[in-house]
């Protein structure tokens, strides 16, 4: 029999149980939909971990300033006076894997503008770390090499602090207050949300020249932090260790000695996060594949009723000239329909679960068209591997004992 | 009627020559019921020439619904030789047996055993599913056919919108829509009542009077009367092989029977 009029006997056969039929799909229907609903948000999540992280900088690490040991009185990270501006120099000059460091400091300054204050981080860097942030700007521009160079009295603003303080304003050409000091807003960032590592606000916070805030806010010369850029996220491991060897050597630490600084690798933080994704895809996925298990057993359970119920049919086919191998293709085709149809409308119930899901948990969803694919093919294959029993034993009747069959 | 001077039922040369249909030697079968052996049939030698209209009567358990399981390609003999056209089918595996049912020999039964819930002309197109005929003439031969056996105006009707002696002539239809060599008919008048098997008979004779070559069994022995031959089993074995001495022609029989509404 050709196979477009055994995949509309199939169709005609299912038509004659609706019922029985759209249960069964049920089974299938669930699992695929569970597939596509896990794949969705999985793969969602791990885009926005992937943005994040991206939104971080581009293969970031930071160098802090780390703890001393005063007559056995350990202070935390940010103590140590030894990092400063040529550290950051010797970085980008000396260590092959990176391409672009920024020097920083920071302090904590009540800010005004006409009747509006706020309480921020003022952070002072050079022009450069824009660049290594990844951080684009929504209006204005950075200040200047000659800015630094000058200490002069220019700010950028993250864009919380440009909410509160200038609302729908434009605060471009402005001038604000920090502290006591009066500073001209050059600036303002784009958005750049919650920080994936620390949960902070990365948008409140103010920029300025690096040595404008040394000189005019702090009076310290050393260095809090220094942004680093690997050439590649692969090359950010090699960087930390050049990096972590030069400033041993240049501030001539002896080998027993522990560092002054410390090198954190945000890769590290994009690798626990995607490694956290890939046991909860896991996970998922296999509660997902026992709903497909149960959905196959499902189609196997009622293909088996089907064949023993149209045992008399199988009879008259077999007597008019269809073979084994006729009869066992009629039911597996049947299987596959039933997988077929079921994954259908599974995905069509994924999608729409997923869209649930990430509009009532507000979570990312992101389905890529190979899970449908995919998704769809496994349900034609677990209906026909569970099919193809039933249909064997179909194959297998003895057409004497089929027509005689009551 | 076009159809019955097709060839494959009609053909002169098979007519003419000496090959029968169906040619049985020693046939022997046996069937093991738990610890006994149970012999069904027990050394059956017929040929049946082209052209040939046999009933076939015993009693139940005689080994006449086996015997008819064997010519019909259902079922293989424990020993002998069954030859179909001058080919031994014997040793044919399953796939070639069915190959044979399908090409060669059409099946009536007494329970008409049509597919519930699928229209006469779907039913009568079944045997053309399972062999290389397009859906057009599928649909146009099973048309013809229908013609044929006088129910053209009842293509589209279910098999529950008929009545017993509509259901079996679209059985009918069905059997010879692949044009066989030989009809196989299992008590084909068993469900129906006494007008309307012999209007079943009727349509018998004429298929059988343009070439066909026609095996029926049979207890009751007015329908018997409607055959060209009779062979009567008992215990597995031949115990009779006749022409009927007093044959009926049906078209006449019907025109002294009382018209019943169908």
């Amino acid at each position: 029999m050709e196979f477009s009029a055994a995949f509309l006997l199939a169709l005609r056969a299912l038509g004659r149980n609706k019922m029985r039929s759209s249960l069964t799909m049920l089974g299938m229907i669930i699992g695929v939909g569970a597939v596509i609903a896990v794949i969705g948000i999985g793969q969602g999540a791990a885009a926005k971990a992937q943005e994040q992280l991206a939104a971080l900088g581009s293969n970031m690490l930071m160098v802090g300033s780390g703890s001393v040991n005063r007559g056995g009185l350990h202070t935390g990270h940010g103590q140590t006076k030894t990092l400063v501006i040529a550290d950051a120099r010797a970085i980008v000059r000396e260590c092959p894997s990176v391409s672009a460091a920024a020097s920083g400091t920071g302090i904590g300054q009540q800010i005004v503008y006409g009747n509006q204050n706020w309480a921020t981080q003022i952070n002072g860097t050079e022009p450069q770390y824009f660049g290594v942030r990844n951080w684009p700007f929504a209006n204005g521009t950075s200040f200047t090499e000659d800015d630094v160079t000058q200490a002069a009295t220019v700010a950028v603003l993250g864009d919380t602090v440009r909410k509160y303080l200038f609302g729908s304003g434009n605060p471009i050409g402005e001038t604000i207050r920090i502290g006591t000091l009066p500073f001209k807003v050059v600036g303002v960032l784009a958005p750049k949300g919650i920080s994936p590592g620390s949960g902070q606000d990365q948008d409140d916070v103010i920029f300025a020249p690096l040595t404008t805030v040394q000189r005019k806010l702090l009076g310290q010369e050393w260095l809090r932090w220094i942004m680093v850029s690997a050439v590649s996220r692969q090359a950010s491991y090699v960087a930390q260790h050049q990096i972590e060897s030069l400033l041993r050597d240049r501030h001539k630490i002896r080998p027993d000695d522990p560092d002054d600084f410390v090198v954190r690798n945000l890769a590290d933080v994009a690798d626990a996060a995607a490694e956290g994704g890939t046991v909860m895809t896991i996970l998922l996925t296999i509660v997902a594949s026992v709903a497909l298990l149960v959905g196959g057993i499902g189609i196997m359970n009622i293909m088996l009723v089907s064949v023993s119920e149209r045992t008399r049919e199988i009879g008259i086919r077999m007597a008019v000239g269809a073979t084994g191998e006729d009869v066992q293709r009629q039911f597996l085709i049947e299987a596959s329909v039933l997988g077929m149809i079921g994954g259908v409308l599974g995905i069509i119930f994924g999608v729409i679960s997923s869209v649930v899901v990430s509009q009532t948990l507000g979570w990312p969803i992101l389905i890529p068209p190979y899970a449908i694919a995919v998704s769809t093919l496994f349900a034609i294959a677990t209906a026909m591997f569970f099919g193809f029993y039933p249909a064997l034993r179909a194959s297998r009747m003895n057409p004497i004992e089929a027509l005689r069959y009551e | 009627m076009e159809l019955l001077n097709s060839p494959t039922y009609a053909d002169p040369d098979v007519i003419r020559s000496s090959v029968p249909v169906v040619e049985v030697r020693e046939v022997r079968k046996t069937y093991q019921l738990g610890e006994t052996e149970v012999h069904a049939l027990r050394g059956v030698s017929v040929n049946i020439g082209a052209g040939d209209f046999v009933a076939i009567m015993g009693a139940s358990g005689s080994g006449k619904s086996t015997f008819m399981n064997i010519l019909g390609c259902l079922d293989g003999p424990t020993s002998g030789q069954y030859l179909l056209e001058g080919t031994d089918v014997s040793g044919l595996t399953k796939k070639q047996l069915a190959r044979i049912r399908n090409q060669k020999i059409g099946f009536v039964f007494q329970g008409f055993n049509l597919l519930g819930r699928t229209t006469a002309l779907e039913n009568t197109e079944l045997p053309m599913l399972y062999s290389r005929v397009s859906k057009k003439d599928r649909e146009s031969r099973a048309r013809e056919t229908l013609a044929l056996v006088g129910l053209a105006d009842r293509a589209e009707h279910f098999p529950s919108q008929l009545s017993g002696g509509q259901q079996q002539r679209v059985a009918i239809a069905r059997a010879l829509t692949n044009r066989p060599l030989l009809l196989l008919a299992d008590e084909p008048t068993g469900n129906l009542d006494s007008r309307t098997s012999v209007e079943v008979m009727e349509l018998f004779q004429r298929l059988n009077e343009d070439g066909l070559t026609i095996i029926l069994v049979t207890h009751e022995p007015d329908i018997a009367q409607f055959a060209k031959r009779e062979i009567v089993f008992r215990d597995g074995q031949i115990r009779r092989d006749e022409i009927v001495s007093d044959p009926q022609v049906a078209s006449e029989v019907l025109k002294t029977m009382p018209t019943i509404e169908d």
